[in-house]
């Protein structure tokens, strides 16, 4: 039987772009599945089409037992959809917002009221309840947007990149929210180019690239594949990088790769922060003075290098996606 | 997407025309909603024709001819009924930004995935605007009396047929927000909504009958001018307002512009709100 999400052989073309290429997708009730790639990999694309927003040229989607092509408006009854591209009006306030939604999914006029003042108060929106959501911060929008989605408890729910361009306090937050949320059994297919995100909150992770889908499996499973952990050092000499790379070496389970002009070394290892330890011990005994040094988990670029031979290219856009995809390195580093 | 499914929906609560009156009743409340937290739009829409009638009165009065007179109290007569019908179809730009901008926002694409009626979004905004170039109206016919418009100046009027006339330039601004709203659904961004929500509006506003008398035009020119739909609400106004400057011509617009007007304004809406809605569907924001 398939699950609540069922996508086989979507392709979708724009002039010469095939933004999706033959994408399968089977998503079992009340779990979560994370669409894992970089920006025009066919993400938003593929949501997009399983959302009744955009006709695929061929294949075929099912979404919470309903033929998405043959009743869209039957599947728009079932689904919630949040993310960047599915708006909250700024002039108007959350209330209304949440009010006029309620109303559209045709909700009576005092239910949808009532809803909406059950969303905010789960949400911790009510004290903004009644501004215009063009004075929310970015978190409370996103928190709006995904009661937006809830306002009908659809069994089957869409978020497209949900943390794009939020601080990390405020994607902590979310996560919490959407935690909770798939504790009640929703299902949710979610997409993210983050791999910390799709760790997070996903049971199961399919990797995009170019329209396809070129790995799933579980986050375990796909870091297994890229190869696990590495230590990153940056010498303060550059001329201690041939002694700095021979202590790598021993405690390495591969080949140290060697950056010169960030005199920086990289080595995959196993063992995790004992083994960090006795590293930094080993090259404080042979007196290399060290800048930086940190015990790396694979990030989306690593899961990308290892699974395709190409970097995923964090392209810029409107949120500056290449600021938060430096963010993400900063953090692992300091783990 | 099938008309079919769309049309009856298996599941649907109450019947279609029904849902889509009230989708549409929705989103209309929440275009007038965002109006009044913009207010400076609604200002800005009705200073603009209000500068018209001020600029036009005291600088081309009295040298402009009408008929056999310059008297710049017969222009003003003559000139209400053009400026009052160049409003209401410059509520178009607004309608095209409108829906321009909610397509940029992402709000096109929220209602795109609601289980709403197809129509809703572009028929709530259109009444919306609707609502506001009443507004607007109202205004300016104020300003245009406090300034010495006067109805019934060159044949005598009654107020059931002056309000007829303002009744029929809602109507055709009514059915031109339609056009606008295909215009905001095929453009990138509100500003080029904006431009070219007005641009083309200068020809139609020009080539007619609100400022000059067209068989004064050039043969060809002339025909247009006649069969332009917004000649025919201008002559409609000038008969029903009993105001001078109504064109002698075989032109069957300017032979029955009520008819005209309202034979226009259906067809436009026909026409223009099919093309829209089918845009809409397919719209890729």
């Amino acid at each position: 039987m398939p699950g609540a999400i069922y996508a086989e052989g979507l392709v979708k073309t724009f002039g010469d772009v095939r933004a999706l290429d033959g994408v399968d997708l089977d998503v079992p009730e009340g779990t979560v599945l994370g669409l894992l790639g970089p920006n025009g990999a066919g993400k938003t694309t593929a949501v997009r089409c399983l959302t009744t927003l955009l006709r695929p040229d061929s294949g075929k989607a099912v979404v919470a037992g309903l033929d998405v092509l043959r009743q869209p408006n039957e599947v728009r009854r079932s689904i919630g959809l949040s993310g960047q591209f599915a708006a909250v009006d700024e002039y108007l306030t959350g209330r209304e917002n949440l009010q006029m939604v309620g109303q559209l999914y045709q909700m009576k006029g005092r239910a949808a009221k009532a809803r909406a003042a059950e969303l905010l108060e789960q949400f911790h929106l009510s004290d903004a309840a009644d501004r215009p959501t063009k004075t929310y911060s970015g978190g409370m929008r996103r928190r709006l947007d995904l009661a937006a989605a809830l306002v009908v408890s659809p069994p089957v729910m869409f978020m497209d990149e949900p943390t794009t361009g939020l601080d990390p306090r405020n994607r902590q937050e979310l996560w919490e929210v959407i935690k909770q949320l798939v504790a009640g059994g929703t299902t949710l297919l979610l997409t993210t180019q983050y791999l910390e995100e799709a760790d997070h909150l996903a049971h199961d992770i399919a990797v995009v690239d170019h329209g396809r889908v070129i790995a799933r499996g579980t986050s375990d499973q796909l870091k297994a594949r890229t190869g696990g952990e590495r230590v990153e050092v940056v010498v303060h000499e550059r001329d201690r990088i041939a002694t700095a790379s021979e202590v790598l070496a021993g405690f390495g389970k591969g080949s140290t790769t060697v950056e010169e002009h960030t005199r920086k070394l990289t080595v995959p290892v196993t063992g995790g922060a004992k083994l960090l330890a006795e590293v930094i011990r080993e090259l404080d005994t042979r007196g290399i003075e060290i800048d930086d040094i940190g015990l790396r988990r694979p990030t989306l670029d690593d899961v990308f290098l290892s699974l395709t031979g190409h970097l995923a290219e964090m392209a810029d856009e409107a949120n500056g996606s290449a600021d938060d995809a430096g963010h993400e390195q900063e953090k692992e580093t300091a783990k | 997407m099938s008309a079919a499914t769309d049309a009856a929906p298996v599941t649907a609560p109450g019947n279609p025309i029904g849902q889509s009156v009230r989708d549409s009743l929705v989103i209309a409340r929440r275009n007038l909603i965002r109006m009044t937290r913009i207010p400076e739009m609604v200002l800005f829409g009705i200073i603009q024709p209000v500068m018209f009638v001020i600029l036009f009165t005291y600088v081309f009065g009295g040298s402009i001819k009408v008929g056999s007179t310059t008297d710049s109290d017969v222009y003003k007569d003559f000139l209400m009924a053009g400026i009052f019908a160049q409003t209401v179809t410059f509520a178009t730009a607004g309608s095209a930004a409108g829906i321009a901008d909610d397509m940029q926002k992402g709000l096109v694409d929220r209602f795109r995935s609601l289980p709403m009626a197809r129509g809703a979004v572009l028929t709530g905004r259109t009444v919306a605007d609707l609502v506001q170039t009443s507004i607007t109206l109202l205004v300016l016919a104020i300003v245009a009396l406090l300034v010495g418009w006067r109805t019934g100046s060159a044949e005598p009027t009654n107020i059931g047929r002056v309000l007829a006339g303002f009744g029929l330039l809602l109507l055709l601004g009514y059915a031109f927000t339609w056009i606008g709203a295909l215009i905001g659904l095929s453009v990138r961004t509100p500003e080029a909504a904006t431009s070219g929500g007005i641009i083309w509006l200068f020809p139609v506003t020009f080539v007619s009958n609100a400022f000059v008398d067209p068989t004064q035009m050039t043969p060809w020119l002339r025909h247009v001018a006649e069969w332009n739909p917004f000649s025919a609400v201008v002559q409609a106004c000038r008969e029903l307002f009993g105001n001078p400057g109504v064109v002698q011509s075989d032109a069957w617009p300017m032979q029955h512009p009520v008819w005209a007007t309202l034979t226009y304004s259906i067809v436009i809406v026909l026409i223009f709100r099919t093309l829209a809605v089918r845009k809409y569907r397919r719209a890729a924001g």
